[in-house]
């Protein structure tokens, strides 16, 4: 057991951080200067961590590694931490967007202190809940998530930020409190909260239903998936910059790896009964959301309902439930992490120079500023998924494993990917092309240095999985063939039974 | 279990509070009202000292008074926590009794007496010691809700109190005559030998006032209608107290009652408390949305959470009962704590309760803020904090007894509660700051700040909590 204690290190370091910054004295210039240099620091310090477990971790094997367990309640509820080849790319993520949404937020002059401390202690919580390995610990930090969250819309968002605040918290409260109840059952009949026993636990196909579902009452509010999207617009439109880009980029994911991590592997039958189900609301979501989204007049709300969309391709390749399709939605989450984060950065971008949302504000942005203007580009494409992005990767993934189960459902998605071309190519002709028309534009400035910062590691990443995707694939096609092997095994027996 | 005729070594806690508050009657008597200082502070120690005593390890248990008293595990612990419920309160209270003028040597007499009827209640072993126990609490919480004589509303609080709680304890007595009559017998075990093989309709009748008469004491829905006028009209520090002490003692010996002398008939009794527990969630729930007095609003919060503490007694296991030790014992922490913050909230010399005086704290007083916000996020069950576990705790025991849908019912309630817990969050955090407040007393600051470390850092070592309450449990079956 090697390394044994980089996982907590990875939890705590961001902690330290806001501990520090928690006894910085007042809110003098001094102070905000301290607090942010802190943060920045912390998470840097964190995301070299995750190099160093990266360079620790074994992407041949397919179990869980750099394990650590301590009893916590008792024998049977556990602290315990580990990664596979499935959380891994997740806590590179997390780790590698910190530093950026740090950077992002530099601009931000009101309370600070505050708005570092929640951060970091967002970052200890959410990397938390991709390696815990206990079903009771990976649901703490999944639902503690929601109290930084809450504080950072409600204190540092726009316009109606009181009402997001308040959905975004009662609507995924409300789903978590259900999986509760489906974790505690399990408890019951496991003995044990501990994952890697569960996974090995059969339960039975009736009681699996029910744990499917609560699970799902979960997971489908924070993915989120049609028809309990309705909180990630509002949410998104009056969060600050770097809370949008960490929901999207991160908070999101949550619910399509608790997908793959627990309703899959311990429910399989349930997930194969429920596919038809997931099916007709991925399809839903990737046609009526990406129609939506054409007709916004926000920026913001425009990539909110487009990651709605996005998510529907994830949600149809997990439960497609083979190799290529789950592939795919690791993929594409990792993909749609990068590429999001990058969107709502380039609307903060302006945002920040224009303090408006609206489409119609803008127009010509060309003229004065080339470089974002390129910027743009690369993350527009990359949205619609063309070929040398990591767009392009998740959804040709997700939609040929799809097909082999299900041609209709592939092709219903297809049409997908056309809408998307639509409303994001529609986007980017209404903001940067034209000829500036608007005064307060005329004297708008290109991107600063900051800015490309944040922007030319997101967009490096972007094309180098883009062209080459192998790293990802292989980190995390071990872990997903033990994953699918009981998804198969259900499979079998239902056409067993059925002949 | 050991069991004496007559056992003084068993009932020494009891002895010394008794003769204790004799002492200090006869030295307020003498002294007058210069008195308080001296009175409230000897009572903190005598309080401490009698919490020492309950809790050491090397006195001998056993059940004595000719099986009246029982004195185990499960007692112990709830009446170590009734006592830290009072010894807090009456901390709390020195302050504010003194700044507001009503400061009487009767005050600190009336908790510990109140306080020696509660330890009373938790240890009684048969219908009469219940009794007995209950009514020297109430006797002494009558005086005490209308404590402030010449306030209208408290007034008007401690009669509509005194009113409802005397039907109240005639209704469990009624309830008490009837079991004895058809089980033949007051003790506890012996009506569960009886009960257990012979059930009739006059023991099931007998059962349903008892249950009513302790639910109206813990303030369980339908008998919660004097809570939030009492809490919002007595003085902060009698609502306080009414708010944690009389509730644990109640909670435990409902536990002890259904338990130990009704084992062979739980599903009757699961079926009351079932409905008596949703009941109070969702009224909870829903009737704190819409209040703006903070005190109000915490007795309809103090409701739900009766409810969610049923729910674990309703499981009827020994899962269930550590359910309940493990939930009044992070509720009493956290509502200590959160009437601390309410006592802190003064402005101009005057104490303010309403839920807007909070506007913007996290700019007037941050430390404040944060040990609130943590309150409220404990309070509507949200991990990391100890109130989650509280919930984890009942509602696990509840599904363990195959009671889903009443951990359906129960886990949706407290996402509609979790509303109005945030809302106080936004105020505080979220809203433009009001006139900030007067310097918090050393005392209310230092409850409300170990309070809240307490439900912050429950999460490194539940097994403490998780653990005992487990031990004192397994005494009752």
């Amino acid at each position: 057991m090697s390394g044994s204690w980089i996982l907590s290190a990875l939890l705590i370091l961001p902690l330290l951080g806001a501990a520090f910054i928690l006894l910085l004295p007042g809110e003098t210039e001094a102070t905000k200067r301290n607090a942010r240099w802190t943060a920045l620091f912390a998470t840097l310090l964190t995301f070299a961590l995750s190099l160093v477990a990266w360079g620790r971790f074994n992407p041949a094997e397919p179990g869980f590694q750099l394990l650590e367990e301590h009893d916590w309640f008792s024998h049977a509820i556990l602290y315990k931490l580990g990664v596979d080849g499935i959380s891994m790319p997740f806590v590179l993520l997390t780790a590698f967007l910190m530093p950026i949404c740090i950077v992002a937020s530099w601009t931000i002059e009101n309370r600070v202190k505050e708005y570092m401390i929640a951060f970091l202690a967002l970052e200890t919580l959410m990397i938390g809940a991709f390696v815990a390995l206990d079903l009771l610990l990976f649901y703490l930090f999944f639902e503690g998530t929601l109290i930084p969250m809450f504080l950072i819309i409600g204190i540092w968002g726009h316009g109606n930020r009181v009402y997001a605040a308040f959905k975004f918290f009662l609507y995924t409260f409300t789903g978590s409190v259900l999986m509760l109840l489906a974790i505690m059952a399990m408890y019951w009949t496991a003995g044990t909260t501990d994952i890697t026993v569960l996974l090995k636990t059969a339960f039975a196909p009736k009681m699996q239903t029910w744990l499917w579902l609560g699970f799902f009452a979960s997971f489908a509010v924070k993915l989120p998936m049609w028809p309990v999207h309705t909180w990630l617009p509002d949410a998104h439109v009056e969060a600050p910059t770097a809370g949008s880009v960490i929901l999207a980029a991160i908070l999101l994911k949550l619910g399509g790896y608790g997908f793959i991590r627990f309703s899959l592997p311990m429910f399989p039958d349930a997930s194969l009964y429920f596919t038809p189900l997931i099916y007709a609301l991925s399809v839903i979501a990737i046609i009526y959301t990406s129609l939506v989204a054409l007709a916004q007049d926000s920026m913001k709300k425009l990539i909110a309902y487009s990651s709605v969309a996005h998510m529907g391709f994830v949600t149809m390749g997990i439960f497609a439930a083979n190799t290529q399709a789950v592939q795919g939605a690791v993929y594409q989450m990792i993909s749609h992490g990068l590429i999001s984060a990058a969107l709502f950065l380039c609307v903060g971008v302006v945002y920040d120079r224009t303090h408006t949302y609206e489409i119609d504000a803008y127009g010509g942005l060309v003229q004065r500023m080339p470089l974002y203007a390129v910027a743009f580009m690369v993350f527009t494409l990359a949205n619609i998924g063309l070929p040398g992005t990591t767009g392009f990767i998740g959804e040709f993934l997700t939609l040929i494993g799809t097909f082999q189960s299900n041609t209709w459902v592939a092709f219903f998605a297809t049409t997908g990917s056309i809408l998307s071309a639509a409303y994001a190519l529609y986007l980017y002709r209404r903001i940067i092309f034209g000829v500036i028309e608007k005064a307060n534009l005329r004297s708008i400035v290109d991107l600063a240095p900051r800015e490309i910062a944040t922007l030319l590691p997101l967009g490096l990443l972007v094309i180098y999985f883009g062209v080459h995707p192998q790293p990802v694939i292989d980190a995390s096609s071990a872990s997903i063939e033990t994953i699918l092997r009981g998804v198969e095994h259900a499979m079998t027996a239902t056409k067993t039974a059925g002949l | 279990m050991h069991e004496t005729a007559i056992s003084l070594p068993v009932v020494l806690p009891e002895a010394v509070l008794a003769f204790g508050t004799l002492a200090l009657v006869l030295y307020g008597a003498l002294r007058g009202e210069r008195a308080y200082n001296l009175v409230t502070e000897v009572s903190v120690a005598l309080l401490g000292l009698v919490f020492i005593l309950v809790v050491a390890k090397n006195r001998p248990m056993g059940i004595t008074f000719y099986g009246a008293f029982a004195d185990d595990a499960f007692t112990r612990f709830m009446r170590g926590l009734a006592l830290v419920g009072s010894l807090v309160t009456l901390l709390l209270s020195l302050e504010f009794m003194r700044s507001e003028r009503i400061a009487g040597f009767e005050f600190p007499v009336l908790i510990l007496l109140s306080t020696l009827g509660m330890l009373m209640l938790i240890s009684a072993n048969d219908f009469i010691a219940l009794y007995l126990g209950l009514e020297l609490m109430s006797l002494a919480l009558y005086v005490i809700a209308a404590y402030r004589r010449n306030d209208l509303r408290a007034t008007e609080a401690g009669l509509k109190y005194f009113v409802l709680s005397a039907l109240s304890s005639g209704i469990l007595l009624y309830g008490a005559s009837l079991i004895y009559g058809y089980a033949g017998s007051v003790s506890f075990s012996d009506v569960a030998a009886a009960v257990h093989d012979h059930r009739s309709i006059g023991v099931l009748f007998g059962l349903v006032f008892v249950l009513a008469g302790l639910a109206f004491k813990i303030s369980a829905v339908p008998f919660h209608m004097w809570t939030p006028d009492v809490y919002e009209g007595a003085p902060t520090p009698v609502t306080t107290f009414f708010a944690t002490a009389p509730k644990i003692a109640a909670m435990a010996v409902l536990v002890r009652v259904v338990l130990t002398a009704f084992p062979g008939i739980t599903n009757d009794w699961r079926q009351i408390l079932t409905f008596v527990s949703i009941a109070s969630m969702w009224l909870g729930a829903f009737a704190a949305i819409g209040q703006t007095n903070f005190k109000r609003l915490m007795a309809y919060s103090s409701i739900g959470h009766m409810g969610y503490a049923l729910v674990g007694l309703a499981a009827g296991t020994v899962e269930g009962v550590q359910s309940v030790i493990v939930y009044m014992a992070i509720y009493v922490v956290m509502t200590l704590g959160t009437f601390a913050a309410i006592l802190s909230m003064r402005r101009d010399g005057r104490p303010v309760e309403t839920i807007a005086d909070l506007a913007g704290l996290a700019r007037t007083d941050s430390t404040m803020a944060f040990f609130l916000a943590a309150m409220m996020f404990s309070l509507a069950g949200v991990p990391p904090l100890a109130g989650f576990f509280a919930k984890f705790y009942v509602f696990a025991a509840a599904i363990k007894a195959d009671l889903y849908g009443l951990a359906v019912i129960g886990v949706l309630a407290s996402a509609v509660g979790a509303y109005y817990y945030l809302r106080i969050v936004k105020l505080m955090y979220f809203d433009e700051p009001a006139k900030p407040f007067d310097r918090p007393g050393f005392v209310a600051r230092g409850v409300l700040g170990v309070a809240a470390l307490l439900i912050i850092v429950f999460v490194f070592a539940p097994w403490l909590l998780t653990d005992a309450a487990m031990a004192a449990a397994q005494t009752l079956f």
